[in-house]
């Protein structure tokens, strides 16, 4: 059956006919005079008043009638009302039409639209043009690639010179929603000229005009001081705008500027006074835009205490704020604490704790703790104010409390020990894992003032195995500092918590941390002192503080969500956009040039290597991608499961790569007696655990008493160079910086070095710096060497170290069966290498597996000849292939590497494979 | 940007539903409705964020406004939108509710259309809007009338049309402002500040221009004349979008051209040398544990000749309360056990005078350990002065193309100070 019979059919009144056909009740009909529409449009009829009629027949599951449609959409998509009505003579028609027609989210639909929206970019009527300029942004999001083709983004560009000011806002808002999903194109060409249309723009623009045009300008790196002077002097009347959002953005633009201004000069010093009222008036506005500037003070107040030290008042909280407001308003009253204003502070807090809302009254709780921590002169004060608030014996009070004293105990020890005994009193009523961990604590810790501390200890001992694994744990320490403190009266207690900690439980943890301490206690209690009651690190307030470089980063995103959040916006945004992260402005010219080199022996020396490094450019790196935001430390390499174990203060001395090292040293010099105590996931833990041991890179001897440490980790996709800074020099250090020589690998670090606070003699601070490799390239020899400066404020020193191959095998590295057959085939032979592995004994699915948790991945797995011969694959970030053949006899693997591009890669690879084998082996032998 | 706006009633139901971006689903509709209209918690945060999608949202009575997105938006744009958006429907059709809503949906729909293009907020002053959505359909204007409406829309002065005419020439001031206070029980201020607002309505021809001046320190102290005195500091003001805030950054002189009717021209924030019209002595006595003798004086401090009226004592009781019994020198005083308090109000008081109230509570015995927060005293007034202390110099009004000058306009001034929170701890 053919179609044909649809152009046969020729009468007089067919539209009509038709169009009654298209409204039938039957499908068939419909269907039937669709293609009579069709066929009627292909012999060059007129039917485009049949519009309306077709396109509601597209309501269909028949997929035939459906793509009918659409040909005949695509055909008349031109003489659509849409497209003649923006030729319409009414401005507020043609406005309508182009505003709706970017609404069609039809891919082959918009295509006709592109003329008329054309037309509209340069209509006479503003209206128009800028309903038309947001049209762009509704057909980029539908269409990219055609609205790149077409041109519009010129056009656009061309309105951010429009005369009429909505229209330039209206633009740069559009500008600014694509350009972040093409993060790295100058979309928006911020220019001096530009800049300064802006600036008259966001005179005359509605109050959302003026937002966009703010929200834009905050994107924009001044050149130099005196234009980032010029244009916050045209931004400061802004922070009068009833409108706060108008304020907010204002303030992003001054904080961010402030950054380039001279710290000395009048005008930073008159800017900073008057940010201070406008953040101020926001709380004066209804509650959510409270809680939405709250959240953008507390960041404020963190980067720069500074604006708003006077005012701690206006955050004190009203008996009827929305709990949303008194909770934030709290953390803000802590952060702007000081000893000018503790004693009222404090009367607050004590008011607080009386309410009713229970997470506000913990928190009024913490509040008071975290006060005795930051301000020292009023430590006392916060601990009876405390001691007050236990008497009142409201559950909740009374075990909030108890954590914090616990973190005063650590902040002061020795000095408020006399409250213990209130605290015991209490001991019944805590039914909270924090609290009972915190009180347990606190009787380990000073069991040899507590009379009954073994009854004390021992009554929890009771229900061990009901409570968290936190309070586990503590308990467990606390026992054994207790037994280090009385041995005599105590043995029995330890010997049953030891037996329930490792027999008893499925908890690797805690199974692992009760065999470390009975080999602790067995074969050297000495020292099973020092490492069990060391001295412990004091804490500071700075633990609650948003990580710095997270803190620039939401300092360029105030007013935004993400400074809502406190989270940088790829946390919370799908897709392409917010991918692009933001940078505070740096401060041309601000570290002068480094000091000449005296350190010629740590380093190489080489002319233009030298030249290099002195011009420490401490600009921000170029480009910068993801950063983890996580904790430094080894403890990522665990993937969180020894965090309580970190986390707890007691059993290492700094949760820390220096206290693990320790740790390491200390377990490896009680030679081991046997395997037959030690659980495999312990011995994981020591595997993992060895490759962070530090190498000492900078002897303290040739830097001058700074002596730095290291090594190199590869952890969830991102590279580290996990560093230990020692201060062994009589001064303190400051202004630290870092940078690479150019390497093979083009290594550079993602993010400047973060030492905020100056590293005081005898202090070590441990530093996990992320690296990327997008900087230059320059072969090394050997390959893996990697050339280092580092600045303080004394010096530059330099030094080199090797940096182990593994931590380039990307995650992707494995290829595919056919490439890798092909690819082995085609390496010439001079690039193969052959090495022998010795007394290994593991079978090749071992081998495999612990091989691929290094991101070295079998391709192909065959037996010859009663061998297994594995076939293996792994990738450079530089996307180097290396192709290897393991061949395993018994006794007697043989390794056989093949390289694919660069053989000289191949002789460091060999130590880098032998670490990593070795590494089980040693583990299974031990 | 905005990808939806919502708007529900009390049960959750949906009364708007209007969505700009393809990445909001018909589900976000729900996830609100479920995750925070119909929590069991109280709200905790006027931002949410379920499964990627950041939901933005205010109450009025019981309607819920919610507005979605799933970028980084500017947050506190989003609020100020919802703001707006209440203020412009409360201007076309009254009151927020269920029911007006659903009489008016599709004028709505139309201004939805018109104030948030993709998501972006457009111009949403309404002396702007009502000129083209009219609920009449575009009527068959001129060609001029219709340039003459986008360039309004658009233009620089997009809060007021051209050729307004009226055969008085006329304007009102109100200077409004709220005294909020917080006193420990010894009467010791812990914080006190005064937000006031400068709302006028003007019935003016043409463009005027206009120039406003009060008793601000810094303009009196630049003059260099004058009693200082009797100026003011003024911590922080904002002010409507006609204001000319370079002009008020460089010069401190306020100068703008009215909207058309009432409007709000500034809002300024004081906390010194306020004026605290009462003063609350609290003196609380615990006899016993089933019985408190509560004795409150309030006294008033301004010129005896002027007179507070709506006077409101708020005297909070435990909740274990069983009855009171109280006697008061003037006005009148009731137990509401609803409200846990006592209400103790008085009709006027004229100024330096001083009143008193004392109560006995009885309690019921209860076992519960938690101790009675003793909420603060709270109070409620209105008196004929401002505060603060500000004063309203003048505004001058300047047409120069109609023939009227400032003197031809009458113009009316009221100062009106209000009680915020004002409360007294016992």
């Amino acid at each position: 059956m053919t179609d044909s019979k649809y152009f046969t059919t020729n009468k007089k009144g067919e539209i009509f006919e038709l169009k009654a056909e298209l409204n039938n009740e039957k499908k068939e009909k419909r269907k039937e005079a669709v293609k009579k529409v069709i066929a009627a449009m292909t012999v060059g009829k007129d039917v485009s008043s049949l519009f309306p009629d077709v396109v509601n027949c597209m309501q269909t599951d028949n997929l035939e009638l459906k793509k009918l449609v659409y040909l005949y959409l695509m055909n008349y998509a031109k003489s659509h009302p849409l497209c003649t009505d923006c030729e319409d003579p009414n401005p507020l028609i043609r406005a309508l039409a182009v505003r709706t027609m970017g609404c069609i989210r039809v891919d082959k639909i918009t295509e006709y639209l592109c003329e008329p929206l054309r037309k509209c970019l340069k209509d006479e009527d503003p209206y128009v043009r800028k309903t038309a300029a947001v049209c762009v942004a509704k057909l980029h999001d539908i269409n990219a690639q055609m609205v790149e083709d077409q041109g519009f983004l010129d056009s656009l560009r061309d309105l951010i010179a429009d005369s009429n000011p909505m229209v330039v806002a209206n633009a740069v808002a559009a500008l600014s929603e694509i350009s972040e999903s093409h993060p790295n194109s100058n979309l928006l060409d911020l220019n001096p000229q530009n800049i300064n249309k802006l600036l008259t723009a966001l005179n005359e623009c509605t109050e959302w005009g003026q937002i966009f045009i703010l929200d834009c300008l905050s994107n924009y790196n001044p050149k130099d001081e005196r234009e980032a002077q010029s244009i916050c002097e045209r931004v400061t009347p802004r922070l009068s705008h009833a409108n706060s959002a108008v304020v907010l953005s204002a303030v992003k633009v001054l904080m961010k500027f402030l950054e380039l201004l001279p710290k000395d000069s009048d005008y930073y010093i008159t800017l900073l006074k008057k940010l201070s009222p406008p953040l101020v008036t926001l709380l004066s506005g209804e509650p959510e835009v409270q809680y939405v500037a709250l959240r953008n003070i507390n960041l404020i107040v963190q980067k720069r205490p500074e604006i708003l030290k006077q005012e701690i008042k206006v955050f004190f909280v009203k008996y009827n704020d929305p709990i949303y407001v008194k909770l934030e308003k709290l953390d803000i009253m802590i952060r702007l604490a000081s000893q000018a204003n503790i004693a009222q502070v404090l009367a607050e807090l004590k008011e607080y704790a009386t309410e009713v809302d229970v997470d506000f009254v913990r928190k009024a709780v913490r509040a008071i703790g975290r006060c005795a921590i930051k301000v020292e002169q009023s430590a006392e004060r916060c601990v009876s104010t405390l001691l007050d608030l236990i008497q009142t014996k409201v559950n909740y009070v009374v075990q909030e409390a108890i954590v914090v004293i616990r973190d005063i105990f650590r902040k002061y020890p020795n000095k408020y020990e006399s409250i213990i005994a209130t605290l015991c009193e209490n001991l019944d009523s805590l039914d909270e894992p924090d609290a009972r961990a915190a009180m347990i604590w606190i009787v380990g810790e000073y069991a040899e003032r507590i009379d009954n501390a073994d009854e004390l200890l021992e009554s929890f001992l009771e229900g061990f195995h009901d409570e968290s694994t936190q309070v586990q744990l503590t308990l467990l320490t606390a026992i054994v500092k207790l037994f280090l403190k009385k041995p005599s009266e105590t043995q029995e207690l330890v010997q049953q918590v030891l037996s329930l900690a490792t027999q008893d439980s499925d908890n690797p943890d805690l199974r692992d941390r009760g065999y470390i301490y009975w080999r602790l206690l067995s074969t050297d209690p000495v020292t099973a002192k020092e490492v069990v009651l060391s001295e412990k690190p004091l804490i500071s307030e700075e633990t609650d503080l948003i990580e710095p470089t997270l803190l620039d980063e939401l300092i360029c995103h105030i007013g935004s969500l993400a400074s809502v959040y406190h989270k940088p916006p790829n946390a919370f945004v799908e897709g392409s956009h917010g991918i692009h992260r933001k940078h505070l402005p740096i401060q041309h010219g601000s570290s002068g040039p480094a000091a000449p080199v005296d350190q010629p022996q740590v380093i190489p020396s080489q002319g233009d290597l030298l030249g290099d490094l002195l011009n420490l450019d401490l600009g921000p790196p170029v480009n910068v991608p993801q950063v983890c935001s996580m904790q430094m430390g080894a403890v990522d390499l665990l993937g969180g499961g020894l965090d309580s174990l970190v986390s707890d203060p007691i059993i290492i001395m700094h949760p820390t790569l220096c206290g693990w090292k320790n740790i390491i040293y200390v377990l490896l010099s009680n030679s081991w007696s046997g395997p037959g105590l030690i659980s495999v996931d312990f011995l994981l833990l020591l595997a993992v655990l060895n490759f962070c041991v530090l190498q000492v890179w900078l002897p303290a001897a040739k830097a001058k008493g700074l002596e730095i440490s290291g090594t190199f980790s590869r952890r969830q996709g991102h590279m580290y160079m996990d560093m230990s800074f020692t201060n062994k020099a009589l001064q303190h250090m400051t202004d630290f910086a870092i940078q690479f020589n150019k390497n093979s690998f083009g290594m550079i670090p993602t993010t400047p070095l973060a030492v905020h606070t100056p590293l005081m003699p005898n202090q070590s601070i441990d530093i996990s710096l992320p690296l990327n490799t997008i900087g230059p390239v320059m072969k090394m020899d050997p390959l893996n060497n990697l050339q280092v400066a580092v600045k303080n404020n004394i010096d530059v020193f330099y030094f080199s170290c090797l940096i182990p191959l593994s931590i380039f095998f990307v995650e992707d590295g494995k290829m595919e069966r056919q490439v890798f057959l092909a690819t082995w085939k085609d390496i010439p032979n001079e690039n193969e290498l052959q090495y022998q592995i010795k007394e290994c004994h593991l079978n090749a699915d071992t081998v495999s597996g612990k091989l691929q948790n290094n991101n070295i991945y079998t391709i192909a797995k065959r037996n010859v000849e009663g061998q297994d011969m594995l076939y293996q694959s792994l990738k450079l970030t530089n996307g180097i292939w290396i192709l290897a053949e393991l061949r395993i006899q018994p006794g007697n693997p043989n390794y056989t590497v093949k390289n694919t591009l660069n053989e000289k890669v191949c002789p460091n690879l060999w130590p880098v494979l032998y670490n990593i084998i070795w590494m089980q082996l040693w583990m299974y032998y031990s | 940007m905005i990808g939806g706006l919502f708007i529900y009633n009390h049960k959750g139901e949906v009364l708007i539903s209007r969505v700009y971006r393809d990445d909001i689903g018909r589900n976000a509709v729900d996830a609100f409705r479920v995750n925070v209209i119909h929590a069991r918690q109280q709200v905790r945060s006027p931002v949410t964020n379920i499964a990627r999608t950041s939901f933005f949202h205010v109450k009025r009575s019981n309607i819920w406004l919610a507005a979605v997105t799933k970028q980084n938006v500017n947050a506190a744009m989003v609020f100020e939108f919802l703001y707006k958006m209440c203020d412009v429907m409360t201007a076309y059709f009254g009151k927020i509710s269920e029911e007006n809503i659903k009489n008016n949906f599709v004028l709505i729909y139309e201004l939805l259309d018109e104030i948030l293009d993709f998501g972006y907020p457009q111009n949403s002053e309404t002396g702007a809007l009502k000129t083209f959505i009219t609920q009449q359909g575009i009527k068959s204007q001129t060609k001029e009338e219709q340039s003459q409406i986008t360039s309004q829309v658009t233009g620089q002065i997009g809060w007021r049309r051209e050729g307004i005419k009226y055969r008085r020439n006329e304007l009102f001031l109100d200077v409004l402002e709220s005294v909020n206070l917080l006193m420990s029980p010894q009467g010791q201020v812990l914080s006190a500040h005064v937000s006031g607002r400068v709302v006028m309505k003007s019935y003016l021809s043409g463009m005027p221009e206009c120039k406003f001046g009060m008793n601000d320190k810094i303009v009196i102290d630049k003059q260099g004349k004058g009693d200082a005195t009797v100026s003011i500091a003024i911590d922080d003001c904002t002010f409507h979008q006609c204001v000319r805030l370079s002009k008020f950054d460089s010069e401190r002189s306020i100068s703008f051209i009215p909207p058309d009717g009432e409007y709000e021209l500034m809002r300024y924030r004081t906390t010194k040398d306020i004026i605290l019209p009462f003063r609350v002595i609290p003196l609380v006595r615990e006899v016993g544990r089933t019985k408190l003798e509560v004795k409150v004086v309030i006294k008033s401090n301004f010129k005896p000749s002027l007179l507070a009226q709506k006077i409101e004592v708020r005297i909070p009781t435990p909740l274990n309360t069983s009855g009171v019994q109280v006697i008061c020198m003037k006005g009148k005083a009731k137990y509401k056990a609803s409200e846990n308090a006592i209400v103790w109000k008085i009709k006027r008081m004229a100024g330096m005078k001083e009143s008193q109230i004392s109560a006995e509570i009885e309690l019921l015995p209860t076992n519960d350990k938690k101790k009675w927060a003793r909420p603060p005293i709270s109070m409620n007034f209105e008196v004929p002065f401002a505060p603060s202390g500000l004063k309203v110099r003048y505004l001058k009004v300047f047409e120069p193309k109609l023939n009227y000058s400032d003197h031809d306009v009458i113009k009316w001034v009221r100062y009106i100070g209000r009680s915020g929170i004002y409360e007294t701890r016992c």
